[in-house]
């Protein structure tokens, strides 16, 4: 699904990220742990080809998405639009419920009124906001709770359709319920789209993921079976340190 | 138990003096303001009529009102305003939405300041160099308002940058991530955002340049014109220059109708701030975020 090979990010003269190999399977999710700083989100936004929007931000090396070069899609939109971002920080973008949902489809051309209907209540059923805001969708999605407008931001990634689904850190500002219901969610989503997902918290890694990898001070330390990294069976030392909660 | 120490006691009084020189600072700042406008509501007051506003100018200014000037004023405004909101708003987008960060859009940003800070005069004596001889529109309507309009391009850019760079970065970057282009975010998220702001702060400064007499005064601002102008390409008269002149070079001119004069003219000013102030508070009430 995705292949990284000899990936470098640097902002300016810092190196965020160096030589990253790894790949990721087809409807998996791909969990990666590491301390703050370690190029965890930086690597995501270049998966997306984020990194263009921020000219400080440069890459090296290539990303294979379904097999063709992402540096080499001509049409960048085309790509984001296949590839699901959820932040950290939940983003409600400043228009109605429905309009949050339906906007992708608008973007990709999606006019009828009965079509967008129908992806906006199946997003949101999806992402499990729908219970709660199905009689009022056009109240502003920027009002909405901080653990609704997540879910939110879940329903308007899935509106995309996406095949791969990134995810930084989308339990930070989020109640621990919340939580478990987002949780819940992706393990449904898995059978659907592959997952990426960049967390804090070594647990929530070990709940969901089926691999992680594990970034340090811009090295991918090591990649391996979640349970593997937790049984103890891992190559790396600080691996261990970390996972037990050692540092970081 | 709760023993004040010296230290607590002077802090208290100093406390005391600083707010009450702010304050009085405060006031200085607002007591011209009232002044001026008592002064002409007193002296200017009892001028100021339905017939007044509605009968052009006689005997040099001596005789009649005001009507000639104020439809002038507002032709110059609503010209300039017309050339100057999609250039200067259009020149914003590009800097804040679309501008890599580099070198030249520094020097542009440099550029937009410094001919903020250009004499008014001088952007006559351009726009008699650029409007009235080498694109020959001649002493006009249009030429002075081009002038005007050039002179409040920098504070239109920059309040509309200010506007759209209020809307926050994660608004863009959320859609930037569902591969909106810069435009579709533009259009769906960052205008509808900031046109509130946009629009306030384009009212605000368009509405000083009804007061400005230095641009128009070489370039469509004459003395008297018997008529009204027909066009954008004929001269006009204007409350600001019509000010100058009847208090500066008609003799014998009735004090009452000099105030009369500037009490309208700086009524215009009030009333379009008043308008953008209060539209700013309705749209801030149904903020989004």
């Amino acid at each position: 699904m995705l292949s990284v090979r000899g990936l470098t990010i640097r902002y300016g003269s810092d190196v965020a990220l160096e030589n990253v190999d790894l790949d990721v399977r087809r409807n998996e999710v791909f969990g990666i742990i590491g301390p703050a700083g370690s190029g965890k989100t930086s690597f995501l936004r270049t998966l997306n080809r984020m990194d263009e929007e921020n000219s400080a931000m440069s890459v090296e090396g290539t990303i294979l998405f379904n097999g063709r070069d992402i540096h080499q899609i001509r049409n960048v939109y085309n790509l984001r639009q296949r590839i699901g971002v959820v932040f950290p920080l939940p983003v409600g973008l400043p228009m109605t419920i429905y309009d949050n949902v339906a906007l992708s489809p608008r973007l990709r051309g999606v006019k009828k009124k009965s079509k967008l209907d129908e992806i906006v209540e199946r997003c949101l059923q999806r992402a499990a906001l729908w219970d709660e805001v199905k009689d009022r969708l056009t109240a502003l999605g920027s009002l909405l709770s901080g653990g609704q407008q997540q879910r939110l931001t879940i329903a308007r990634a899935l509106s995309q359709e996406p095949e791969l689904l990134l995810l930084d850190e989308f339990s930070i500002a989020v109640d621990p319920v919340t939580t478990m219901r987002i949780e819940d969610v992706l393990r449904d989503l898995k059978d659907e789209m592959t997952i990426v997902m960049v967390t804090n918290l070594v647990q929530q890694a070990r709940r969901l993921a089926d691999r992680t990898a594990f970034f340090l001070n811009g090295d991918l330390v090591e990649v391996g079976e979640t349970e593997e990294l937790f049984t103890g069976e891992v190559k790396d030392q600080r691996t261990r340190d970390y996972v037990e909660g050692r540092f970081g | 138990m709760f023993q004040a120490t010296a230290l607590n006691e002077r802090n208290r009084r100093v406390e005391f003096l600083f707010r009450v020189l702010f304050g009085l600072m405060t006031v200085l700042l607002v007591a011209p303001v009232l002044i001026i406008l008592a002064l002409l509501i007193r002296e200017g007051g009892p001028a100021v009529s339905f017939d007044f506003l509605f009968t052009p100018p006689s005997d040099q200014g001596r005789q009649g009102g005001i009507l000639f000037p104020l439809v002038g004023t507002i032709w110059l405004v609503v010209v300039a305003l017309l050339a100057s909101v999609p250039i200067g708003v259009a020149a914003a987008i590009y800097l804040s939405e679309y501008a890599p960060d580099n070198l030249l859009t520094r020097l542009i940003n440099l550029a937009i300041i410094n001919l903020a800070g250009v004499p008014s005069i001088v952007h006559a004596l351009f726009g008699v160099g650029a409007f009235v001889v080498f694109f020959r529109f001649g002493i006009s309507i249009l030429a002075a308002s081009l002038t005007l309009a050039i002179m409040t391009l920098p504070v239109v850019i920059v309040s509309t940058r200010e506007a759209l760079q209020a809307v926050p970065m994660a608004f863009r970057e959320a859609c930037w991530n569902m591969g909106a282009t810069r435009w579709e975010t533009i259009r769906r998220v960052v205008l509808p955002n900031a046109i509130s702001g946009i629009l306030t702060g384009v009212i605000l400064e368009v509405s000083r340049s009804a007061g400005e007499t230095a641009p128009i005064m070489f370039t469509g601002a004459v003395t008297f014109l018997p008529f009204l102008p027909a066009g954008v390409l004929e001269p006009t008269m204007a409350m600001s220059l019509h000010l100058f002149t009847i208090s500066n070079s008609v003799p014998n001119m009735p004090d009452e109708i000099k105030f009369g004069t500037a009490l309208v003219l700086i009524s215009m000013v009030l009333l379009m701030n008043a308008a953008s102030i209060a539209f700013r508070m309705y749209l801030r009430g149904k903020k989004k975020w």
